[in-house]
């Protein structure tokens, strides 16, 4: 273990150099351009073995990382926004073969307008294409997360996408904690595929035509591949922890034990609002945080247990699902705690579109309108637009 | 080259069973390929198309190699990650065999939806050899024109009107703009003429680097001709100069068949129907075009081959 | 390997994956009822040219020791691109109309 200072992105291609994955094919995209980047460096350097395909678009990267997976490599891949857009088609086919395929990411939000900064619409958009999705809240946890997430992927066949926020962790310095190479190799071990296009002994046809008869048996075959993930995921993850002293939950909750609200958010937003949790407590405000770190799958029992505390849970998202109805996180969580025997109040703040700012004083006003909330008993504004001019 | 009995004691790269029309060239210059890199081990993949579609039915292919189908447009960039994937495990020494990657995709595929992912294969120098069975549209959902659908010819999407005579442009030279790639080895060919097919496979596959066949695969219902017809439209093709069958390599073009009298292109489209308007009184003008078209891109060709061979 | 043919596999019995873990099983699916025409083959009249075999789309000249041995009615679709070829000092291909 050893002390380094890397950015999000710095700490994302240290990870991938030493997996050392076979196969690296990949196109440049800001704000993720710094791993491919890094990364090359890497291979000119015969710092690892990887074949690094210089594609020449995001859909001809994570196509080659198919066709490299299919043959039996260990396959990493990067992108952000519209790359992860062009490359929406193969997300499906890349899961639906089984293909554990691992993308650095950076959230970037999707155009139009065009626009470089945080977001998470980019990977809201493809939550059902069958990929495990982490989202990180620093740079510290994105190294980690991509060790996991590979010997997750790799266990389950089921790929993953691991995701930092463009800017605000992609490119901001921090201290981190890392493995020395031999720890991370023998952490992850050899990847054993479950098939190979290279076996000549046994010729295998891969993504055939299902008709009628067949495409729904596939698909119901794949729904319970990915069923095994978050299971494999808290086994992994504690494996992790014996080995670098790190924990990361699929969902972690802060000071929620005594709290009677909480803001339920992702990514960095969540260590800021951990900062303001903090600050409440000084004035004895009793106030909790939950992170969702994992949004696929949905760790849903962990999630009715961890709201289901609270009287009043203010969701905050970075994206908007376009349904007239809020974010994703938002939505879905709704759609958790219907069944649950106890459950909180629920409002959502869409905030920090296309890398609007969000500050400690956005937060407290989340804290102080959800504890309203929950004095009133009762939901004024299910929806807010946070930070946004023209919004009350 | 192999001869066709030596061919004959291989094993089939694509066996019987599948679904594609009565007729079809397109499989037998599968099965042609496939019989003539059948020496060695191949690793293969296809785009989405006539041919995938056919030949993949779960739980029934008819391929005897390994295959892979990823989509429609990324067959060059699957095959290539596969190439990749492959150096990176025998530098590692988890294979041992000398494999050849082939990718094939139907004119859809390859002159249009998939063509940077071809550009971008071949630029990168992937040891591939890229086979478009073009069969001049998109056969596969009804006949629909491609940027290889000639001029004039009827399709779906480019109908033979009262006002428009089918497609009103004329076709993409893929060969050329892959040619100008400068990969290891380029071609175009017809599985009628089988031999030299055969021939341009072993070429390919022997080539150290990124190579290219273009192969012209006759279409029953989507050209509508009789269906016993399918290699004499695929000679025609080569006799009329409709389709000339070459080759390039190291800056040199060679034309493998100069017929020494080419029929009059007439006779190759006056046996299919995407052509029949063509016959009616008052369209001689247009078949006085193609014709000439024909004849301007074979000089052209002729001109090629002599600046590059002098 | 771990197909079934016999029947409809459930979800559970299918390969783990999206892949057929076999190859050319399409033999097991038989095409031969789709011919309106019937190719037949005179033995005494070929001359082993293989140009049939080589043109056939799908592979239903069965060839053996270099030799042509028949036509495997199974997978033959009948499209007579196997009698059009057959060289005419040869002729050994006859197209007739199939008997239903
Ligand atoms: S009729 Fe067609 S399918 Fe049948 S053997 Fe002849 S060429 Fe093959
Ligand atoms: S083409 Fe005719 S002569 Fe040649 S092998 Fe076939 S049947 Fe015999």
């Amino acid at each position: 273990m050893k002390t380094i200072a890397k950015t999000g992105n710095e700490a994302m291609a240290y990870a991938m150099k030493q997996i050392n994955p076979d196969v690296v094919a990949a196109y440049p995209i800001t704000p993720a351009t710094e791993i491919v980047q890094i990364f090359s460096n890497y291979v000119a350097d015969g710092e690892v073995d990887t074949e690094f395909v210089a594609v020449e678009s995001e859909h001809s990267a994570l196509s080659a990382c198919v066709g490299a997976s299919l043959a039996g490599g260990r396959v990493m891949t990067s992108t952000a926004s519209q790359g992860l857009a062009l490359m929406h088609e193969i997300l499906y086919i890349a899961a639906g073969n089984r293909l554990p395929i691992v993308i650095a990411l950076v959230n970037r939000s999707l155009s139009a307008p065009i626009n470089i900064h945080c977001d998470h619409s980019d990977t809201m958009g493809s939550r059902e294409a069958g990929w495990m999705q982490l989202y990180c809240a620093n740079s510290q946890e994105a190294y980690d997360s991509l060790i996991i997430a590979l010997k997750v992927a790799e266990q389950t066949a089921v790929p993953a996408i691991v995701s930092t926020d463009a800017f605000i962790i992609s490119h901001a310095m921090e201290r981190l904690e890392v493995l020395e190479d031999e720890e991370v190799q023998r952490f992850i071990g050899e990847y054993k595929p479950r098939f190979s296009a290279l076996d000549l002994e046994n010729p295998k046809t891969f993504g055939p035509l299902d008709l009628q008869d067949y495409f729904f048996e596939h698909k119901r075959a794949q729904i319970d591949d990915f069923s095994k993930v978050l299971g494999t995921y808290n086994k992994v993850a504690q494996e992790y922890a014996e080995l670098s002293g790190r924990y990361y939950p699929a969902l972690e909750e802060y000071k929620t034990d005594d709290a009677d609200v909480a803001i339920f958010t992702a990514g960095s937003t969540a260590d800021t609002a951990k900062e303001v949790v903090d600050g409440l407590r000084e004035q004895g405000r009793k106030m909790g945080l939950v992170r969702m770190r994992m949004w696929r799958p949905l760790p849903v029992e962990e999630i009715k247990a961890a709201l289901g505390k609270f009287k009043a849970v203010a969701v905050m998202d970075r994206s908007d699902t376009m349904a007239d109805f809020g974010g994703p996180v938002f939505l879905e969580t709704r759609g958790i705690l219907y069944d649950a025997k106890k459950k909180p109040l629920l409002t959502d703040y869409v905030y920090g579109l296309g890398g609007r700012n969000i500050d400690i004083s956005d937060i407290l006003r989340v804290y102080d309108e959800i504890e309203q909330v929950v004095k009133q008993g009762k939901i004024d504004k299910l929806i807010t637009y946070l930070g946004v001019r023209g919004e009350e | 080259m192999a001869s066709l009995k030596e061919l004959s004691k291989r094993t089939e790269g694509l066996v019987g069973g599948h679904r594609a029309c009565a007729g079809c060239a397109a499989s037998t210059a599968i099965r042609q390929i496939l019989l003539a890199a059948g020496d060695k081990p191949t690793v293969t993949g296809i785009c989405t198309g006539c041919m995938e579609v056919v030949t993949t039915i779960f739980p029934y292919t008819a391929w005897n190699v390994n295959l892979v189908h990823n989509a429609f447009e990324n067959s060059a960039a699957t095959v290539s990650g596969m190439e990749a994937a492959y150096r990176a495990l025998k530098r590692k020494g988890k294979i041992d065999a000398e494999i050849q990657f082939i990718a094939f995709g139907g004119d859809g595929g390859t002159y249009d939806i998939g063509l940077q992912s071809l550009s971008g294969a071949i630029e990168r120098r992937h040891k591939m050899l890229y086979v478009c069975y073009d069969n001049e549209a998109y056969m596969n959902t009804g006949y629909q024109r491609s940027s290889a659908t000639p001029y004039c010819a009827h399709t779906t999407t480019s109908p033979a009107g009262t006002k428009i005579p089918g497609k009103p442009q004329k076709r993409k030279d893929l060969t050329e703009i892959i040619i100008a790639h400068e990969p290891a080895y380029a071609a175009q060919a017809t599985p009628g003429y089988y031999m030299d097919l055969i021939r341009k496979v072993e070429k390919a596959l022997a080539a150290d680097g990124p190579s290219f066949i273009n192969v012209l695969s006759p279409c029953v219902p989507g050209w509508g001709y009789p269906l016993d017809q399918t290699m004499n439209i695929s000679k025609l093709a080569v006799e009329t100069l409709f389709w000339p069958i070459y080759e390039w390599q190291d800056g040199k073009y060679k034309i493998n068949i100069k017929p020494r009298e080419p029929k009059p292109l007439v006779d190759f489209l006056k046996l299919q129907a995407r052509f029949r308007h063509l016959l009616k009184p008052g369209n001689e003008h247009l078949l006085e075009e193609l014709q000439a078209e024909v004849n301007r891109r074979w000089e052209v060709l002729l001109r090629k081959e002599q600046a590059t061979n002098g | 390997m771990s197909m079934k043919f016999d029947r409809p596999m459930n979800w559970k019995e299918l390969p783990a994956g999206c892949l057929i873990d076999e190859a050319a099983t399409s033999l097991r699916f038989k095409t031969g009822d789709w011919r309106s025409m019937r190719p037949i083959w005179d033995a005494e009249k070929c001359i082993h040219c293989l140009f049939c075999w080589i043109t056939c789309p799908d592979t239903a000249i069965t060839v053996q020791d270099g030799k042509m041995t028949g036509i495997d009615y199974d997978y033959c679709k009948g499209c007579g691109i196997c009698a059009v070829i057959c060289p005419p000092k040869a002729s050994a291909i006859d197209m007739v109309r199939e008997e239903k």
